[in-house]
Protein backbone atom coordinates (compact mmCIF):
# COMPACT_ATOMS: atom_id res chain seq x y z
CA UNK A 1 0.00 0.00 0.00
CA UNK A 2 1.63 3.03 -1.05
CA UNK A 3 0.79 6.13 0.96
CA UNK A 4 -1.24 7.81 -2.70
CA UNK A 5 -3.93 5.21 -2.79
CA UNK A 6 -4.84 5.66 1.12
CA UNK A 7 -8.16 7.60 1.59
CA UNK A 8 -7.32 10.57 3.70
CA UNK A 9 -9.48 13.01 5.77
CA UNK A 10 -9.82 16.73 4.77
CA UNK A 11 -6.64 17.34 7.15
CA UNK A 12 -4.54 14.58 5.96
CA UNK A 13 -5.50 12.21 8.11
CA UNK A 14 -5.86 8.26 7.13
CA UNK A 15 -8.88 7.38 6.81
CA UNK A 16 -8.55 3.94 8.20
CA UNK A 17 -5.54 3.53 11.05
CA UNK A 18 -5.44 -0.10 10.29
CA UNK A 19 -4.21 0.75 6.92
CA UNK A 20 -1.01 2.07 8.69
CA UNK A 21 3.09 0.67 8.82
CA UNK A 22 6.27 2.49 9.42
CA UNK A 23 7.13 3.37 6.26
CA UNK A 24 3.50 5.61 6.01
CA UNK A 25 4.48 7.29 9.04
CA UNK A 26 8.01 8.30 7.47
CA UNK A 27 6.03 9.74 4.76
CA UNK A 28 3.45 11.47 7.12
CA UNK A 29 6.65 12.72 8.73
CA UNK A 30 8.24 14.15 5.46
CA UNK A 31 4.53 16.01 4.96
CA UNK A 32 4.91 17.70 8.51
CA UNK A 33 8.50 18.46 7.71
CA UNK A 34 9.74 16.10 10.08
CA UNK A 35 12.67 14.59 8.11
CA UNK A 36 13.66 11.85 10.16
CA UNK A 37 11.71 9.65 12.68
CA UNK A 38 14.45 8.92 16.07
CA UNK A 39 13.32 6.58 18.45
CA UNK A 40 11.82 9.09 21.22
CA UNK A 41 9.38 9.99 18.30
CA UNK A 42 8.46 6.18 17.62
CA UNK A 43 7.84 6.46 21.60
CA UNK A 44 5.16 8.96 21.59
CA UNK A 45 3.93 7.33 17.67
CA UNK A 46 3.40 3.65 19.45
CA UNK A 47 2.01 4.95 23.03
CA UNK A 48 -0.91 6.78 20.25
CA UNK A 49 -1.53 3.79 18.85
CA UNK A 50 -1.33 1.63 21.57
CA UNK A 51 -3.77 4.24 23.67
CA UNK A 52 -6.09 4.42 20.53
CA UNK A 53 -6.54 0.48 19.83
CA UNK A 54 -7.38 0.01 23.79
CA UNK A 55 -9.83 3.10 23.89
CA UNK A 56 -10.84 3.83 20.41
CA UNK A 57 -9.46 7.73 21.75
CA UNK A 58 -6.70 9.94 21.51
CA UNK A 59 -4.88 10.75 25.46
CA UNK A 60 -4.29 14.19 26.26
CA UNK A 61 -0.63 16.05 25.92
CA UNK A 62 -0.57 15.30 29.54
CA UNK A 63 -1.45 11.88 29.46
CA UNK A 64 1.33 11.12 26.78
CA UNK A 65 4.10 13.39 29.07
CA UNK A 66 3.15 11.57 31.73
CA UNK A 67 2.94 8.03 30.38
CA UNK A 68 5.05 7.58 27.66
CA UNK A 69 8.62 8.64 28.83
CA UNK A 70 8.67 11.74 26.61
CA UNK A 71 8.02 14.73 28.92
CA UNK A 72 6.38 18.09 27.31
CA UNK A 73 9.38 20.38 26.42
CA UNK A 74 10.65 17.12 24.57
CA UNK A 75 7.30 16.76 23.31
CA UNK A 76 6.83 20.24 21.38
CA UNK A 77 10.64 20.28 20.31
CA UNK A 78 9.43 16.35 18.46
CA UNK A 79 6.70 17.28 17.00
CA UNK A 80 6.88 21.30 16.64
CA UNK A 81 3.46 23.18 16.96
CA UNK A 82 0.53 21.28 17.71
CA UNK A 83 2.46 17.71 19.07
CA UNK A 84 -1.17 16.13 19.95
CA UNK A 85 -2.43 16.54 16.36
CA UNK A 86 0.93 16.26 14.33
CA UNK A 87 1.93 12.94 16.19
CA UNK A 88 -1.57 11.52 15.83
CA UNK A 89 -1.26 12.31 11.78
CA UNK A 90 2.14 10.53 11.28
CA UNK A 91 0.78 7.51 13.73
CA UNK A 92 -2.21 7.00 11.25
CA UNK A 93 -5.01 8.02 13.51
CA UNK A 94 -7.63 10.70 13.46
CA UNK A 95 -7.30 14.54 14.44
CA UNK A 96 -7.85 15.06 17.93
CA UNK A 97 -11.45 16.01 18.99
CA UNK A 98 -10.31 18.57 20.76
CA UNK A 99 -11.90 19.88 23.50
CA UNK A 100 -15.74 20.33 24.54
CA UNK B 1 -32.21 2.90 57.72
CA UNK B 2 -29.85 3.35 54.50
CA UNK B 3 -27.09 5.81 54.06
CA UNK B 4 -26.87 7.86 50.76
CA UNK B 5 -23.91 10.11 50.76
CA UNK B 6 -23.87 12.68 48.25
CA UNK B 7 -20.02 14.21 48.46
CA UNK B 8 -20.01 17.77 47.59
CA UNK B 9 -22.64 20.47 47.65
CA UNK B 10 -22.25 22.63 44.84
CA UNK B 11 -24.39 23.05 42.16
CA UNK B 12 -25.26 19.76 41.02
CA UNK B 13 -25.08 18.45 44.89
CA UNK B 14 -27.08 20.70 46.49
CA UNK B 15 -30.23 20.29 43.55
CA UNK B 16 -29.78 16.57 43.92
CA UNK B 17 -30.20 16.70 47.82
CA UNK B 18 -32.91 18.84 47.53
CA UNK B 19 -34.92 16.60 45.40
CA UNK B 20 -34.47 13.27 46.95
CA UNK B 21 -35.33 14.30 50.24
CA UNK B 22 -38.96 15.15 48.16
CA UNK B 23 -38.68 11.46 46.80
CA UNK B 24 -37.20 9.37 49.56
CA UNK B 25 -38.74 7.68 52.65
CA UNK B 26 -37.07 9.29 55.79
CA UNK B 27 -37.95 6.83 57.45
CA UNK B 28 -35.80 4.51 55.06
CA UNK B 29 -33.54 6.41 54.18
CA UNK B 30 -30.92 9.02 55.83
CA UNK B 31 -29.70 11.61 52.97
CA UNK B 32 -26.04 13.02 54.53
CA UNK B 33 -24.38 15.87 52.51
CA UNK B 34 -20.67 16.18 52.69
CA UNK B 35 -19.39 19.66 51.74
CA UNK B 36 -15.82 21.18 53.42
CA UNK B 37 -17.23 24.49 52.79
CA UNK B 38 -19.48 26.48 54.77
CA UNK B 39 -20.56 28.98 51.68
CA UNK B 40 -21.85 28.16 48.41
CA UNK B 41 -20.92 30.46 45.49
CA UNK B 42 -22.82 31.44 42.39
CA UNK B 43 -19.84 30.87 40.47
CA UNK B 44 -21.68 32.29 36.84
CA UNK B 45 -21.63 35.41 39.31
CA UNK B 46 -17.31 35.61 39.30
CA UNK B 47 -17.41 37.02 35.47
CA UNK B 48 -19.21 40.27 36.57
CA UNK B 49 -17.39 41.04 39.98
CA UNK B 50 -13.80 42.64 38.04
CA UNK B 51 -16.65 44.85 36.29
CA UNK B 52 -18.15 46.09 39.17
CA UNK B 53 -21.78 44.48 37.81
CA UNK B 54 -21.90 42.23 40.89
CA UNK B 55 -20.69 42.62 44.39
CA UNK B 56 -20.23 39.61 47.15
CA UNK B 57 -23.48 39.91 48.37
CA UNK B 58 -25.01 38.63 44.74
CA UNK B 59 -22.15 35.57 44.79
CA UNK B 60 -22.50 34.27 48.15
CA UNK B 61 -24.63 32.26 50.21
CA UNK B 62 -24.38 30.04 53.83
CA UNK B 63 -24.87 26.13 52.23
CA UNK B 64 -27.02 25.75 55.13
CA UNK B 65 -30.01 28.40 53.96
CA UNK B 66 -29.94 26.17 50.98
CA UNK B 67 -30.24 22.74 51.97
CA UNK B 68 -33.43 21.50 52.80
CA UNK B 69 -33.62 20.86 56.79
CA UNK B 70 -34.33 17.31 55.73
CA UNK B 71 -30.75 16.48 54.75
CA UNK B 72 -27.89 16.12 57.51
CA UNK B 73 -25.12 18.18 56.73
CA UNK B 74 -21.33 17.03 57.46
CA UNK B 75 -18.77 20.08 56.94
CA UNK B 76 -15.83 18.41 56.81
CA UNK B 77 -13.26 17.92 54.18
CA UNK B 78 -13.20 14.35 52.60
CA UNK B 79 -9.87 12.48 53.02
CA UNK B 80 -10.48 9.68 51.04
CA UNK B 81 -13.23 7.40 49.23
CA UNK B 82 -13.37 3.42 50.12
CA UNK B 83 -15.43 1.93 47.55
CA UNK B 84 -14.38 -1.32 48.40
CA UNK B 85 -15.27 -0.98 51.72
CA UNK B 86 -18.01 1.26 50.80
CA UNK B 87 -17.00 4.08 53.17
CA UNK B 88 -15.29 7.53 53.01
CA UNK B 89 -12.95 8.61 55.38
CA UNK B 90 -12.93 12.32 56.63
CA UNK B 91 -9.85 14.94 57.41
CA UNK B 92 -10.75 14.29 60.98
CA UNK B 93 -10.93 10.12 60.46
CA UNK B 94 -14.25 9.92 61.32
CA UNK B 95 -15.88 7.44 58.95
CA UNK B 96 -19.03 7.53 57.01
CA UNK B 97 -20.49 4.41 55.26
CA UNK B 98 -22.86 4.72 52.64
CA UNK B 99 -25.28 2.32 51.11
CA UNK B 100 -25.42 4.48 47.58
CA UNK B 101 -22.97 7.69 46.77
CA UNK B 102 -22.80 10.37 44.32
CA UNK B 103 -19.51 12.26 43.95
CA UNK B 104 -20.01 15.89 42.66
CA UNK B 105 -17.04 17.20 44.07
CA UNK B 106 -16.77 19.39 40.98
CA UNK B 107 -13.34 20.51 39.73
CA UNK B 108 -10.81 23.77 41.06
CA UNK B 109 -8.53 26.20 39.69
CA UNK B 110 -4.64 24.70 40.13
CA UNK B 111 -2.54 27.84 39.21
CA UNK B 112 0.34 25.82 41.01
CA UNK B 113 0.34 23.51 38.09
CA UNK B 114 2.06 26.34 35.72
CA UNK B 115 5.41 27.01 36.38
CA UNK B 116 5.74 31.18 37.48
CA UNK B 117 2.00 31.35 37.51
CA UNK B 118 2.15 32.04 41.10
CA UNK B 119 4.79 33.78 42.01
CA UNK B 120 5.48 37.51 42.21
CA UNK B 121 3.10 38.73 40.06
CA UNK B 122 -0.04 36.79 41.10
CA UNK B 123 -2.55 39.12 42.19
CA UNK B 124 -0.73 42.13 41.20
CA UNK B 125 -0.41 41.91 37.58
CA UNK B 126 -1.39 38.48 37.45
CA UNK B 127 -5.73 37.70 38.27
CA UNK B 128 -8.22 35.01 38.00
CA UNK B 129 -11.89 35.23 37.38
CA UNK B 130 -12.49 31.57 38.91
CA UNK B 131 -12.11 32.74 42.54
CA UNK B 132 -14.11 35.35 44.82
CA UNK B 133 -10.75 36.55 45.79
CA UNK B 134 -9.16 37.03 42.31
CA UNK B 135 -12.46 38.72 40.81
CA UNK B 136 -12.23 41.04 43.45
CA UNK B 137 -8.41 41.73 43.25
CA UNK B 138 -8.72 42.36 39.52
CA UNK B 139 -11.88 44.96 40.23
CA UNK B 140 -9.70 46.63 42.29
CA UNK B 141 -6.85 46.65 39.63
CA UNK B 142 -9.16 47.26 36.65
CA UNK B 143 -10.34 50.60 38.35
CA UNK B 144 -7.57 51.95 38.69
CA UNK B 145 -5.66 50.68 35.30
CA UNK B 146 -4.82 53.23 32.62
CA UNK B 147 -4.35 50.67 29.76
CA UNK B 148 -2.04 48.92 28.15
CA UNK B 149 -1.53 45.37 27.03
CA UNK B 150 -4.25 42.98 28.62
CA UNK B 151 -4.08 38.98 27.76
CA UNK B 152 -6.20 36.88 28.75
CA UNK B 153 -5.07 33.15 28.15
CA UNK B 154 -6.44 29.53 28.80
CA UNK B 155 -3.87 27.19 30.46
CA UNK B 156 -5.29 23.95 28.98
CA UNK B 157 -8.34 22.53 28.67
CA UNK B 158 -10.93 21.10 29.56
CA UNK B 159 -11.88 24.28 32.18
CA UNK B 160 -14.91 25.10 33.51
CA UNK B 161 -17.35 27.05 31.81
CA UNK B 162 -14.79 26.95 28.45
CA UNK B 163 -17.54 30.02 27.55
CA UNK B 164 -16.33 32.27 30.00
CA UNK B 165 -13.34 33.87 28.94
CA UNK B 166 -15.08 34.57 26.15
CA UNK B 167 -17.39 36.62 27.69
CA UNK B 168 -14.96 37.84 30.00
CA UNK B 169 -13.36 39.48 26.75
CA UNK B 170 -16.42 40.99 25.54
CA UNK B 171 -17.21 42.55 28.82
CA UNK B 172 -13.37 44.02 28.66
CA UNK B 173 -13.55 45.73 25.58
CA UNK B 174 -17.87 46.71 27.05
CA UNK B 175 -15.69 48.03 30.28
CA UNK B 176 -13.09 49.92 28.57
CA UNK B 177 -15.08 51.58 26.20
CA UNK B 178 -17.70 52.86 28.49
CA UNK B 179 -14.65 54.55 30.81
CA UNK B 180 -13.37 56.26 27.90
CA UNK B 181 -10.39 54.21 27.61
CA UNK B 182 -10.44 51.30 24.74
CA UNK B 183 -8.04 52.75 22.28
CA UNK B 184 -5.50 52.84 25.15
CA UNK B 185 -6.17 49.12 26.16
CA UNK B 186 -4.36 46.50 23.24
CA UNK B 187 -6.69 43.02 24.13
CA UNK B 188 -5.35 39.87 23.34
CA UNK B 189 -6.95 36.59 23.76
CA UNK B 190 -4.20 33.11 23.50
CA UNK B 191 -5.99 29.94 23.56
CA UNK B 192 -4.65 25.70 22.72
CA UNK B 193 -7.72 25.67 20.50
CA UNK B 194 -7.46 25.99 17.30
CA UNK B 195 -10.51 28.70 17.08
CA UNK B 196 -12.34 31.01 19.20
CA UNK B 197 -14.44 28.23 20.67
CA UNK B 198 -15.01 24.26 20.55
CA UNK B 199 -17.63 24.22 18.49
CA UNK B 200 -17.39 24.95 14.78
CA UNK B 201 -20.64 26.95 14.05
CA UNK B 202 -20.42 28.63 17.37
CA UNK B 203 -16.88 29.18 16.80
CA UNK B 204 -17.23 30.83 13.47
CA UNK B 205 -19.92 33.28 14.84
CA UNK B 206 -18.05 34.04 18.18
CA UNK B 207 -14.68 34.66 16.50
CA UNK B 208 -16.68 37.16 14.11
CA UNK B 209 -17.70 39.59 17.24
CA UNK B 210 -14.09 39.22 18.72
CA UNK B 211 -12.72 40.70 15.44
CA UNK B 212 -15.27 43.30 15.36
CA UNK B 213 -14.26 44.16 18.40
CA UNK B 214 -10.86 44.57 17.98
CA UNK B 215 -9.70 41.40 20.19
CA UNK B 216 -6.71 39.38 19.00
CA UNK B 217 -6.92 36.08 19.06
CA UNK B 218 -3.57 33.54 19.34
CA UNK B 219 -4.10 30.10 18.58
CA UNK B 220 -2.56 26.98 19.60
CA UNK B 221 -0.58 29.03 22.47
CA UNK B 222 0.35 26.52 24.77
CA UNK B 223 1.37 27.83 27.97
CA UNK B 224 4.64 26.73 29.39
CA UNK B 225 5.75 29.17 31.76
CA UNK B 226 4.95 32.71 33.19
CA UNK B 227 8.49 35.06 33.20
CA UNK B 228 7.81 37.37 35.98
CA UNK B 229 10.95 40.04 35.60
CA UNK B 230 9.70 39.96 31.95
CA UNK B 231 6.32 40.18 32.12
CA UNK B 232 5.66 37.18 29.78
CA UNK B 233 3.87 34.40 28.65
CA UNK B 234 5.85 31.65 27.03
CA UNK B 235 4.53 28.92 25.18
CA UNK B 236 6.11 24.88 25.27
CA UNK B 237 7.92 25.93 21.68
CA UNK B 238 9.24 29.07 22.84
CA UNK B 239 6.55 32.01 21.51
CA UNK B 240 6.36 35.34 23.86
CA UNK B 241 3.38 37.36 24.59
CA UNK B 242 4.09 40.34 26.76
CA UNK B 243 1.40 41.15 29.07
CA UNK B 244 0.76 44.36 31.19
CA UNK B 245 -1.92 42.64 32.88
CA UNK B 246 -2.20 38.81 32.36
CA UNK B 247 -5.89 37.58 33.09
CA UNK B 248 -5.12 33.34 33.14
CA UNK B 249 -7.91 30.63 33.33
CA UNK B 250 -5.28 27.94 34.85
CA UNK B 251 -5.36 24.66 34.53
CA UNK B 252 -8.52 22.70 36.00
CA UNK B 253 -8.50 19.53 38.01
CA UNK B 254 -11.00 17.74 39.64
CA UNK B 255 -11.08 17.43 43.77
CA UNK B 256 -7.74 16.03 45.47
CA UNK B 257 -10.12 13.67 47.34
CA UNK B 258 -10.60 11.65 43.74
CA UNK B 259 -6.77 11.47 43.01
CA UNK B 260 -6.46 10.33 46.79
CA UNK B 261 -8.42 7.63 46.30
CA UNK B 262 -6.85 6.57 42.74
CA UNK B 263 -10.58 7.36 41.34
CA UNK B 264 -10.00 9.55 38.24
CA UNK B 265 -7.55 10.01 35.25
CA UNK B 266 -4.83 12.35 35.00
CA UNK B 267 -6.45 15.19 36.13
CA UNK B 268 -8.69 13.65 39.24
CA UNK B 269 -11.88 13.14 36.78
CA UNK B 270 -14.26 9.94 36.88
CA UNK B 271 -14.23 7.87 34.24
CA UNK B 272 -17.93 7.90 34.05
CA UNK B 273 -20.89 6.22 32.01
CA UNK B 274 -22.17 8.88 29.50
CA UNK B 275 -25.59 7.62 29.49
CA UNK B 276 -26.46 6.64 32.61
CA UNK B 277 -24.00 8.86 34.91
CA UNK B 278 -23.25 5.80 36.67
CA UNK B 279 -19.55 5.39 37.39
CA UNK B 280 -17.44 2.76 35.18
CA UNK B 281 -16.19 1.03 37.71
CA UNK B 282 -18.34 1.15 40.63
CA UNK B 283 -22.34 -0.20 40.25
CA UNK B 284 -23.10 1.81 43.39
CA UNK B 285 -21.26 5.53 42.87
CA UNK B 286 -22.92 7.69 40.36
CA UNK B 287 -21.16 10.74 39.50
CA UNK B 288 -22.59 14.08 38.42
CA UNK B 289 -21.46 17.83 37.09
CA UNK B 290 -17.79 18.92 37.16
CA UNK B 291 -16.59 15.59 38.16
CA UNK B 292 -17.31 13.30 35.85
CA UNK B 293 -14.66 13.13 32.30
CA UNK B 294 -17.89 13.24 30.05
CA UNK B 295 -17.07 15.22 26.85
CA UNK B 296 -19.07 17.81 27.78
CA UNK B 297 -18.90 21.12 29.03
CA UNK B 298 -18.32 21.63 32.65
CA UNK B 299 -21.20 24.24 34.41
CA UNK B 300 -23.46 24.05 36.21
CA UNK B 301 -25.59 24.69 32.99
CA UNK B 302 -24.78 20.87 32.24
CA UNK B 303 -24.94 19.72 35.86
CA UNK B 304 -28.64 20.42 36.35
CA UNK B 305 -29.93 18.64 33.38
CA UNK B 306 -27.53 15.68 34.80
CA UNK B 307 -29.34 15.90 38.19
CA UNK B 308 -32.62 14.92 36.43
CA UNK B 309 -31.32 11.95 34.63
CA UNK B 310 -29.31 10.48 37.59
CA UNK B 311 -32.08 10.85 40.11
CA UNK B 312 -34.27 8.74 37.72
CA UNK B 313 -30.90 6.12 37.53
CA UNK B 314 -30.37 6.11 41.23
CA UNK B 315 -34.43 5.68 42.05
CA UNK B 316 -34.15 2.51 39.68
CA UNK B 317 -30.98 1.42 40.90
CA UNK B 318 -32.12 1.26 44.71
CA UNK B 319 -35.60 -0.25 43.55
CA UNK B 320 -33.31 -3.47 41.99
CA UNK B 321 -34.20 -2.24 38.23
CA UNK B 322 -32.84 -1.35 34.98
CA UNK B 323 -31.19 2.07 34.40
CA UNK B 324 -33.13 3.44 31.65
CA UNK B 325 -32.57 7.05 32.04
CA UNK B 326 -30.32 8.78 29.14
CA UNK B 327 -28.64 11.55 29.81
CA UNK B 328 -27.46 13.53 25.91
CA UNK B 329 -25.56 15.60 27.06
CA UNK B 330 -27.63 18.42 27.22
CA UNK B 331 -26.04 21.67 27.99
CA UNK B 332 -27.57 25.37 27.63
CA UNK B 333 -25.77 28.67 28.07
CA UNK B 334 -26.56 32.19 28.09
CA UNK B 335 -23.13 34.62 26.81
CA UNK B 336 -23.15 37.94 28.07
CA UNK B 337 -21.34 39.93 25.39
CA UNK B 338 -21.52 43.32 26.18
CA UNK B 339 -23.01 46.56 25.55
CA UNK B 340 -26.30 45.07 26.69
CA UNK B 341 -26.97 41.97 24.56
CA UNK B 342 -26.45 38.62 24.96
CA UNK B 343 -26.37 35.16 22.73
CA UNK B 344 -28.06 32.04 23.74
CA UNK B 345 -26.53 28.21 22.62
CA UNK B 346 -28.25 25.09 23.51
CA UNK B 347 -26.42 21.49 22.50
CA UNK B 348 -25.69 18.24 23.58
CA UNK B 349 -23.23 15.29 22.27
CA UNK B 350 -23.96 14.97 19.15
CA UNK B 351 -25.31 18.06 18.18
CA UNK B 352 -23.65 21.85 18.10
CA UNK B 353 -25.00 24.73 19.23
CA UNK B 354 -27.39 25.88 16.07
CA UNK B 355 -29.34 28.78 15.45
CA UNK B 356 -32.63 29.34 16.04
CA UNK B 357 -34.91 30.26 18.65
CA UNK B 358 -35.84 28.81 22.53
CA UNK B 359 -37.51 27.57 23.86
CA UNK B 360 -40.24 27.72 21.45
CA UNK B 361 -40.09 27.79 17.86
CA UNK B 362 -40.47 31.24 16.31
CA UNK B 363 -42.00 32.65 19.53
CA UNK B 364 -38.73 32.28 21.29
CA UNK B 365 -38.30 34.66 23.26
CA UNK B 366 -34.73 33.73 23.31
CA UNK B 367 -32.58 33.83 20.32
CA UNK B 368 -29.88 31.13 19.53
CA UNK B 369 -26.54 32.01 18.34
CA UNK B 370 -27.58 35.35 17.91
CA UNK B 371 -27.00 38.71 19.67
CA UNK B 372 -29.97 40.18 21.53
CA UNK B 373 -31.42 41.97 24.55
CA UNK B 374 -33.31 39.02 25.48
CA UNK B 375 -30.77 37.08 25.90
CA UNK B 376 -28.87 39.50 28.54
CA UNK B 377 -32.40 39.76 30.26
CA UNK B 378 -32.29 35.59 30.47
CA UNK B 379 -28.44 35.95 31.80
CA UNK B 380 -28.98 38.58 34.45
CA UNK B 381 -32.65 36.71 35.21
CA UNK B 382 -30.74 33.46 36.17
CA UNK B 383 -29.34 34.72 39.08
CA UNK B 384 -32.48 35.41 40.98
CA UNK B 385 -33.41 31.49 39.37
CA UNK B 386 -30.39 30.03 40.37
CA UNK B 387 -30.64 30.61 43.65
CA UNK B 388 -34.74 30.22 44.07
CA UNK B 389 -35.48 27.81 42.16
CA UNK B 390 -32.24 26.00 40.62
CA UNK B 391 -30.82 24.76 43.80
CA UNK B 392 -34.25 24.19 45.49
CA UNK B 393 -34.85 21.30 43.00
CA UNK B 394 -38.09 23.05 42.11
CA UNK B 395 -38.51 23.05 37.48
CA UNK B 396 -37.97 25.55 35.35
CA UNK B 397 -41.16 26.04 32.92
CA UNK B 398 -40.53 24.79 29.29
CA UNK B 399 -36.69 23.59 30.42
CA UNK B 400 -36.33 19.83 29.37
CA UNK B 401 -33.30 17.92 30.49
CA UNK B 402 -33.10 16.43 27.38
CA UNK B 403 -31.97 18.92 24.10
CA UNK B 404 -34.99 19.23 21.65
CA UNK B 405 -34.04 20.49 17.88
CA UNK B 406 -37.30 22.04 18.15
CA UNK B 407 -36.80 25.75 17.35
CA UNK B 408 -33.02 25.05 16.07
CA UNK B 409 -32.06 25.10 12.17
CA UNK B 410 -29.47 23.87 10.22
CA UNK B 411 -27.31 26.63 8.56
CA UNK B 412 -26.13 23.92 6.12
Amino acid sequence: MKIKELARDADGHLADFKLWNEEIAKELANEEEIQTLTDQHWKVINFLRKEYVEKNDLPTIRKITKESGVDTKELYSLFPKGPAKKAAKIAGLPKPKGCI
Amino acid sequence: MKNLVILGAGTAGTILANKLVRLLDADEYKIIVIEQSKVHYFQPGFLFIPFGVYKDRHVVKPVNELLSKKVNCVFETAKIIEPEKKRIVLQNDVAIPYDFLIISTGNRIAPEETEGLKESLWQKNIFDFYSLEGAKNLFKFLNDWKGGRLVVNIAEMPIKCPIAPLEFLFLADYFFTQKGIRDKVDIQFATPLSGAFTKPIASKMLSDILIKKNINVINEFNIARVDNSAKTIVSWDEQKIPFDVLITVPINKGNDVIGNSKLGDELNYIPTDRESLRSQKYSDIFIVGDATDLPISKAGAVAHFQVDILVKNLISYIQQKPLEEKYDGHANCYIESGFGKGILIDFNYDTEPLPGTFPFPIFGPFSLLKETRMNHYGKMMFRWIYWNTLLKGYKIPFIEPHMTMSGKKRPY
